[in-house]
């Protein structure tokens, strides 16, 4: 049993362990802190399969964004009166015989894997060098799927839109009710005035290396939005209304430009989302750049959660 | 046992998990981090099957490590409209209960009223 052996199974110990305990915490709170260290604890599990792409994403989107929603969340809904009641415990027996065997119906499947196991793998390297991307991650996400990618950042504006459109109609175009702990001289401005630089370097750098290494739009864009989130939290920078015109350009600009080079690739390449030779690398560099910026603002703008207030004229 | 089949189990484990805290607990919260859970799981799976297909000298195939990327992101929007909507549920009535047996002399449509 080597080194490598018996840390990948601590690692499946800590994962499952921490997994059930945000299942079966008595108190919310508990279970999202349980979470976000999950969250963590999986993106290692990444690593270990050799998808470091992933491993950036889960960390920043499945331990921080989702985290960090999730408290703002459970520190409001402790003003919620009324309690629900358990479900009782022949339900919870028949649930648990009922989710184990799903459990094992999906292990079954692990353990007797195909004879020849279908693989993209050979047909992406072929083609990638054309594209002159050196990651075949964003390789997929940009040449063979743009498809994917460019309808996945529509799904985030209309999400934005669904979470706006939950605010009441007096408060329309209003300032997000994101918590703001303004303190003077406190760790967290401390934090608010070091971190944004050294942060929005890394996001930069993560867009830019994403052509050629694990990184990419997206992983830079959680940076940004992290870094913009934690100025407006600590109360350095005010929080925008969502009526503002500079922020409405931010959120659509990477998806209008993808859209835009798309439409342009039907002219000059043939295909809607096609590159024209020898085009590619910088198209999809420019492409990535708009995304990281619209990324940035559409994933501060999701936690921050719809408008609560009106903007004081 | 190879490392990607043991991250595979865990993985079928974590999907067993997230749907018992789905189907079980009643507070809406905790059912969006159990379903949050659940995507994990499945996601864990489906990578297991991406390090399985390693050629060409990758250690995965990119093809489904790259939908796992969009699937994370998608998920992502999702629990941010859900908890949006528990929220907006507790303004509206003053509760965050999904049952509706609950009667308080509150509003119990939930809606926009």
């Amino acid at each position: 049993m080597t080194i490598l052996s018996v840390f990948d199974i601590g690692l499946v110990v800590l994962i499952l362990g921490i997994g059930a305990s945000t299942i079966a915490a008595r108190e919310a709170f508990a279970a999202v802190i349980g979470f976000v260290v999950y969250g963590l604890l999986l993106s290692i599990a990444w690593v270990r399969l050799s998808a470091v792409d992933v491993a950036l994403t889960e960390a920043a989107i499945g331990g921080g964004m989702t985290g960090m929603l999730m408290l703002g969340a459970v520190v409001r809904l402790r003003l919620a009166k009324g309690s629900d009641t358990r479900a009782s415990l022949p339900v919870r027996f028949s649930a648990g015989v009922l989710c184990a065997l799903v459990t094992a119906g999906l292990a079954a499947a692990i353990l007797s894997p195909p004879e020849a196991i279908p693989t993209l793998a050979p047909m992406v390297m072929e083609n990638l060098a054309q594209s002159g991307l050196g990651n075949p991650v964003a390789g997929v996400l940009f040449v063979y799927r743009a498809l994917d990618t460019l309808l996945e950042k529509v799904v985030l504006i209309l999400a934005l839109l669904g979470v706006w459109s939950l605010a009441p109609d007096s408060v329309w175009g209003g300032i997000p009710g994101l918590r703001v702990y303004a303190r003077p001289s406190s760790t967290l401005t401390f934090l608010a005035q070091l971190l944004p630089p050294v942060g929005i370097v890394v996001a930069i750098y993560m867009c830019w290396v994403g052509a050629k290494e694990p990184g990419g739009a997206f992983q830079g864009g959680t940076v940004l939005a992290a870094m913009w989130l934690l100025v407006m939290i600590a109360g350095l920078k005010r929080v925008p209304s969502i009526s503002q015109p500079w922020l409405r350009l931010l959120l659509v600009v990477g998806p209008v430009i993808f859209l835009a080079i798309g439409l342009a690739g039907m002219v000059l390449a043939n295909a809607f989302l096609a590159y024209p030779p020898g085009y590619a690398k910088p198209l999809i560099v420019a492409v990535e750049v708009a995304l990281t910026l619209s990324i940035g603002v559409a994933l501060g703008l999701l936690a921050a959660g719809p408008p609560e207030r009106v903007q004081q004229r | 046992m190879n490392a990607a089949t043991l991250f595979g189990l865990s993985g079928a484990a974590l999907v067993g998990f997230g749907l018992y805290g789905l189907v079980t607990n009643p507070e809406p919260l905790r059912k969006i981090l159990a379903f949050n859970l659940l995507g994990s799981g499945v996601f864990l799976v489906f990578g297991v099957v991406s390090r399985r297909a390693a050629a060409s000298g990758l250690g995965g195939d990119p093809v489904p490590q790259a939908m796992v990327i969009t699937a994370i992101v998608v998920a992502f929007a999702a629990t941010a409209m859900a908890i949006a909507l528990v929220l907006r549920l507790l303004q509206e009535t003053g509760r965050s209960t999904l049952s509706a047996d609950n009667s308080g002399g509150t509003n119990t449509d939930g809606g926009n009223s």
